[in-house]
C-alpha cells in the first residue's frame, strides 16, 4: 500500500509479550518509517506504567503532575470505581504535549499493542503537537512541565500559607470559570518556570498598584472620571484574566492562583478543538507506519492481525440507532478523512476533481502535512470532508428546534446535502458555538463596583440553569455584586440572575 | 530519538493526596453515610470497607453550559431511512437520537456519587474523635513488657555477639595506625639501600647499618598482630520497655427469658464496635464471652449469641465468673482487660447491692474500663441505680442507655468521645 521504497529485513519476534529490549526495536523500525514519511516529532520519553498508575494519569487530566484538589481525588474515584466494575476499559495510552514528548504505556499491553501505541502516539500525535498551528501558537510543549511543578509547588505554599480550605474554595471558584480563561484570539505569552518565578513577585506588587489605581477612592480631576465611565470599554471575553487584573479585593496570592488556573485553561485549549484532527492524524500513521512495516517483512501475520483488530476496534462507528452510538467518533471520522484525503491525491474520481481541484493528483504526502498543520477540527471539516466520507458514513443532519413539535430532516447524504451536512459538521466542533457566549459587558466602577457579565445566546439556545452557582463562584471572586444579563437577537436585556454580597 | 523508562515501581498512588482532599471535603457526609451504615449493616461484616454514597448534587461542579432549547443542528452517521424533510418525534427523554443532550453536559447523572472506601478510611470515620478513657498513669506503668532492641556496639560481649565487619575495620584502622611510620621508614632505608648499591665503591659500614635496620623494620612490622582483643566489637542490646499490646475483653449478657433476639442483636452490634475500637489500639485482643440468668457461663460466641435461655436473673453469678477468670488466665499486669455488660436491667432485687459491691472493689481495679449498656424501652431498674452510685468513684465505669437500633453509634461514640483536655 506504500508508495515509499521498501527496505524489507528480518522479521521482529512478535511476542505476544513485550520486553524493553523488543520495545526498543519496534520503536527503532517505527522511527525509521516515520522519518520515510517526514513525521517530524518532538523527541520521545516512553514510559512504562501500571493500570493503578494509568488511573492518576488519567484523574489528573493527563497532566503528568498538577496540584492538589480535591476534583481531582473525586476524578480518581469515577474513574476507579468504573474500571474495577469493568464499565470501561482505560486508554492504551495516554500522551503529554510537551517537549520530549511523554508517552505512557500501560504494563498490560500485549507487544502489538505496545507498538501500536508508539507508533500512535509518539509519531501521530507527537508529530501533531509539534506541527499543528494551535499547538504551536498556544502552547511551549518545552516549558509546560516546568509551569505544573511551579503552579504545584505554588499551590502547595498557599495552601502552608492561608490553610488548605481557603485556597480549595478559591480553586472552586476559579475552575467553575475556566472555559472563560482562555484568550481565543491574542497570541499568549510563553511560560517558563524560572521567568514565571522572576517575575512573579514584580508582578504581584505591580498588579496591585495597578488595581488600586482603578479604585482610586480619592477623588482625581473630573475629567477621569468621565474617560472611564464605561469600564471595559470592550466586552472582554477572558473573565479570569479581567478578574486577575481588575478584581478589586483579590490578595496578590489569589491572582497568582486566578493565572495558573487561565495558564492551564489556555494549555488544553487546543486538544479540544483539534480532537478529530488529532486522533485521526495518530490513527491515520500508526496504520500506515506498521502497514509498512508489514509490507517489508519485519512484522509477522500474527502481529499484524492483532494490530489490525485493535484498529479496527478503534475505528468503530455505531450508527444512530445502535445502543453504543454516543456521537460520531473522532477516531473514525479523522482517520476516515485522512485517508479519504490520501485518496483524493492518489486516485481522484471525476467527483473529486470537481470538489478538490487543487488536491486531486498532488502529492499526498505534502497534502496531508499541510492540512494537519494549517487547521482545526471546524476548519478542517469544512475544508476536507468530501462527499465520500458523507456517503461512507452516511451522515444526515436533524435539526432540533424547541419552537418546532418535531424534529426534522435537514439534509441527508445526496448532491443537494453534501454542503450542508459539511457546514453543519464543521459547526459542531466549533466551540464558540457549543460554549455560550459570555462575556464581562460592564463594571460600575464609581457607584457600587457590581459586573455585569453578558450572554449572548446562539440559536436561541438558553443558558443551563445552574448559572446562579456559577454566579455564586463569581462572586467570591469578584467579591461585589455580579450581574448575568441576557442579549436576544433584536438586542433586548433581560437580567437572568445576579448575586448580591 | 526515544528512551523508555520503566515506571512501574513508582508510587502508584499519587492521587492519594487528590483522594484525602476529596474526603475531607465531603465528610460530613461521608460520617454520616458512615453512621447510617452502621445500624443498616450485617454485623459480620463490619470488619469490610463501606460504600459511601453522596448525593449527586453536593458534589457537583457548576460550569455556564448550554440549557434545553432553541435550536440546534447535529448530524449523525448510519442514515437508513430518512430523506430530507422528514419529520421525526421528538424522543422523549434523553434518547439516542437526541446525541449530545443536557444529561452528557452535564458530564454527570443525577444518581448519587457512589464509592467505596477502604477498612482503614471506614475505621477511621467511624471512630475519629474516640479515644481510650484516662488512664490511671499506675495502670499504664504496670503494663510494660520488655523487649530486645539493637543499640550499638560495645567493646566488651560473648563471642556470639561478635560484630566481624566492625571487629575487622578496627584491626584494620590499627594496623596501619600502628605501621604506617615504620612503612615510611622502610621505604627510606631501602631507598638509601639501593643508592649505596649503585655507588661504585659501596661504604660497607652504612650498608651493613642499613641492611639491619631494615630488618629490625620488617621484624617490628610483622609483629603487629592481625587481629587484637582490642579491635573486637560486639552487638549490643538493650531492654526497652513497651507497653503490651494484648488485650481481652469481656462480654458479659443477660440471656434470661426477658432478654429477646432483638436486644441480643443491638448487645452484639455494641460489643462488635467495641471489638473494632480495641483491635485498632492492640495487636491481639481476645474476647471471653459470659452469659448468664441464675448462673453464669464460660461460651463461646454462636452460643452467646443465639441460644435461648430462660429463667431469673442474678447478675452477681457473671461478675464472679469474670473474677475468676482475669484471676486465672488474664494476669492484669500483663493484660488490658476491658468489659462490656448488655442488660434488659432485670436483675433480682436483692442482688444488685452485691453487684455493685464486687464491681466496685475487686472487679475495677482491675480493669481498664467497664461500660454497662441496658438496652430497654423501659424506666432503669435497681441495677443501673446501684451502678450509677459508683460512677463519681470510679472513672473507669460508664454506662449508658439504649432504646433502639439506632442508638447504638451515639452511644458508643458518648462512652468513648475524647476527653477535653
Amino acid at each position: 500500500m506504500s508508495s515509499l521504497a521498501l527496505n524489507t529485513g528480518p522479521c521482529l519476534d512478535d511476542g505476544p509479550d513485550w520486553s524493553f529490549e523488543l520495545l526498543e526495536n519496534y520503536q527503532q523500525q517505527i522511527a525509521r518509517v516515520a522519518a520515510l514519511y517526514k513525521l517530524d516529532t518532538y523527541p520521545n520519553q516512553i514510559e512504562v506504567i501500571t493500570a493503578e498508575q494509568m488511573m492518576d494519569a488519567y484523574s489528573s487530566i493527563g497532566m503528568p503532575l498538577g496540584y492538589n484538589h480535591w476534583s481531582y481525588g473525586k476524578k480518581f474515584i469515577q474513574t476507579e470505581q468504573h474500571y474495577k466494575r469493568g464499565y470501561m476499559g482505560l486508554a492504551y495510552e495516554i500522551v503529554i504535549n510537551a517537549n520530549p514528548c511523554i508517552a505512557y504505556l500501560m504494563e498490560e499491553n500485549t507487544l502489538p499493542m505496545q507498538a501500536l501505541v508508539i507508533a500512535h502516539a509518539c509519531y501521530g500525535h507527537n508529530s501533531f503537537f509539534k506541527n499543528n498551528y494551535l499547538f504551536r501558537t498556544w502552547t511551549d510543549a518545552s516549558s509546560i512541565i516546568d509551569y505544573l511543578v511551579f503552579a504545584k509547588n505554588y499551590v502547595s505554599r498557599c495552601e502552608e500559607k492561608y490553610g488548605i480550605s481557603a485556597v480549595e474554595d478559591f480553586l472552586d471558584s476559579c475552575h467553575a470559570l475556566m472555559n472563560y480563561g482562555v484568550d481565543r484570539y491574542k497570541r499568549p505569552q510563553k511560560i517558563s518556570m524560572e521567568e514565571e518565578q522572576k517575575r512573579q513577585e514584580e508582578r504581584e506588587a505591580f498588579l496591585q498598584s495597578q488595581v488600586n489605581a482603578l479604585w482610586r477612592t480619592v477623588p482625581g480631576k473630573a475629567q477621569n472620571a468621565t474617560t472611564v465611565s464605561h469600564f471595559p470599554e470592550e466586552p472582554q471575553e477572558n473573565i479570569l484574566y479581567f478578574i486577575e487584573k481588575h478584581a478589586p479585593l483579590l490578595h496578590p496570592w489569589q491572582r497568582e492562583l486566578v493565572r495558573i488556573v487561565r495558564k492551564i485553561a489556555q494549555y488544553f485549549y487546543p486538544q479540544k478543538q483539534t480532537q478529530v484532527m488529532n486522533e485521526g492524524w495518530a490513527t491515520f500513521w500508526h496504520y500506515t507506519l506498521l502497514q509498512h512495516l508489514y509490507a517489508e517483512g519485519r512484522v509477522s501475520d500474527r502481529f499484524m492481525l492483532e494490530i489490525l483488530h485493535s484498529h479496527t476496534n478503534v475505528v468503530l462507528q455505531p450508527e444512530y440507532n445502535s445502543k453504543f452510538y454516543s456521537g460520531l467518533n473522532p477516531y473514525a471520522l479523522g482517520f476516515a478523512m485522512f485517508t479519504d484525503l490520501k485518496r483524493i491525491c492518489e486516485q481522484p474520481t471525476a467527483e473529486d476533481k470537481s470538489w478538490f481541484p487543487e488536491l486531486a493528483g498532488s502529492n499526498w504526502l505534502e497534502t496531508l502535512h499541510f492540512a494537519m498543520q494549517n487547521f482545526k477540527d471546524e476548519s478542517f471539516i469544512s475544508q476536507y470532508l468530501s462527499p465520500k466520507v458523507i456517503r461512507d458514513f452516511r451522515l444526515f443532519a436533524i435539526t432540533d428546534d424547541s419552537k418546532v413539535a418535531n424534529l426534522e430532516v435537514a439534509a441527508i447524504h445526496n448532491a443537494e446535502g453534501y454542503q450542508q451536512i459539511r457546514q453543519l459538521l464543521s459547526a459542531q466542533y466549533n466551540l464558540s458555538q457549543l460554549e455560550p457566549n459570555i462575556q464581562v459587558q460592564q463594571v460600575n466602577i464609581n457607584t457600587d463596583r457590581a459586573l455585569t457579565l453578558r450572554y449572548i445566546p446562539h440559536n436561541g439556545i438558553p443558558l443551563a440553569d445552574n448559572m446562579q452557582e456559577v454566579l455564586r463562584h463569581l462572586h467570591r471572586l469578584w467579591g461585589f455584586e455580579v450581574r448575568l444579563e441576557q442579549q436576544d437577537n433584536l438586542g433586548n436585556i433581560t437580567l437572568l440572575a445576579s448575586c448580591q454580597s | 530519538m526515544a528512551h523508555f523508562i520503566d515506571r512501574r515501581l513508582n508510587g502508584k498512588n499519587k492521587s492519594a493526596v487528590n483522594r484525602q482532599r476529596f474526603i475531607r471535603r465531603y465528610k460530613q457526609q461521608i460520617k454520616q453515610a458512615v453512621s447510617d451504615a452502621i445500624s443498616k449493616r450485617s454485623v459480620t461484616d463490619l470488619n469490610s470497607g463501606e460504600s459511601i454514597s453522596i448525593p449527586a448534587r453536593d458534589i457537583k461542579e457548576p460550569f455556564f453550559h448550554q440549557g434545553k432549547g432553541g435550536k440546534r443542528d447535529r448530524v449523525h452517521p448510519g442514515n437508513d431511512q430518512f430523506s430530507p424533510g422528514d419529520k421525526i418525534a421528538r424522543p422523549q427523554g434523553e434518547a439516542a437520537g437526541n446525541g449530545k443532550g443536557d444529561a452528557s453536559q452535564d458530564g454527570e447523572g443525577n444518581d448519587d456519587f457512589v464509592f467505596a472506601i477502604s477498612k482503614d478510611e471506614y475505621l477511621d470515620l467511624l471512630f475519629e474523635d474516640l479515644a481510650l478513657p484516662d488512664l490511671k498513669q499506675n495502670q499504664l506503668d504496670k503494663l510494660v513488657q520488655y523487649k530486645n532492641v539493637r543499640s550499638g556496639y560495645r567493646a566488651e560481649g560473648i563471642p556470639a555477639n561478635i560484630d566481624i565487619v566492625r571487629s575487622l575495620r578496627g584491626s584494620l584502622a590499627r594496623r596501619i595506625a600502628m605501621t604506617a611510620a615504620k612503612k615510611q621508614q622502610l621505604k627510606d632505608a631501602e631507598q638509601q639501600l639501593a643508592e649505596q648499591e649503585k655507588l661504585a665503591v659501596p661504604d660497607e659500614l652504612q650498608r651493613r647499618a642499613l641492611t639491619k635496620q631494615i630488618a629490625e623494620l620488617k621484624q617490628k612490622i610483622a609483629a603487629v598482630p592481625f587481629i587484637d582483643s582490642f579491635d573486637l566489637r560486639f552487638r549490643n542490646y538493650q531492654k526497652r520497655p513497651e507497653p503490651t499490646s494484648k488485650a481481652v475483653m469481656f462480654c458479659l449478657m443477660d440471656v434470661s427469658g426477658s432478654m429477646d433476639q432483638a436486644t441480643k442483636e443491638m448487645a452484639k452490634r455494641f460489643y462488635i464496635l467495641l471489638y473494632l475500637f480495641l483491635s485498632r489500639t492492640y495487636k491481639n485482643v481476645e474476647v471471653v464471652y459470659i452469659r448468664h440468668h441464675t448462673q453464669a457461663k464460660e461460651v463461646d460466641e454462636q452460643e452467646f449469641f443465639y441460644s435461648q435461655e430462660t429463667g431469673g436473673t442474678i447478675v452477681s453469678s457473671a461478675l464472679k465468673l469474670m473474677l475468676d477468670i482475669v484471676q486465672k488466665r488474664y494476669n492484669p499486669q500483663e493484660w488490658n482487660i476491658y468489659a462490656a455488660q448488655a442488660s434488659d436491667g432485670d436483675n433480682w432485687a436483692e442482688d444488685s447491692a452485691p453487684c455493685a459491691k464486687l464491681l466496685a472493689e475487686q472487679l475495677l481495679p482491675l480493669l481498664r474500663y467497664y461500660a454497662y449498656i441496658e438496652i430497654t424501652p423501659r424506666a432503669h431498674q435497681s441495677l443501673w441505680e446501684q451502678y450509677q452510685q459508683l460512677l463519681a468513684s470510679h472513672q473507669n465505669l460508664a454506662i449508658q442507655h439504649i432504646r433502639e437500633v439506632s442508638d447504638i453509634y451515639p452511644v458508643f461514640r458518648e462512652l468513648f468521645k475524647k476527653q477535653a483536655a
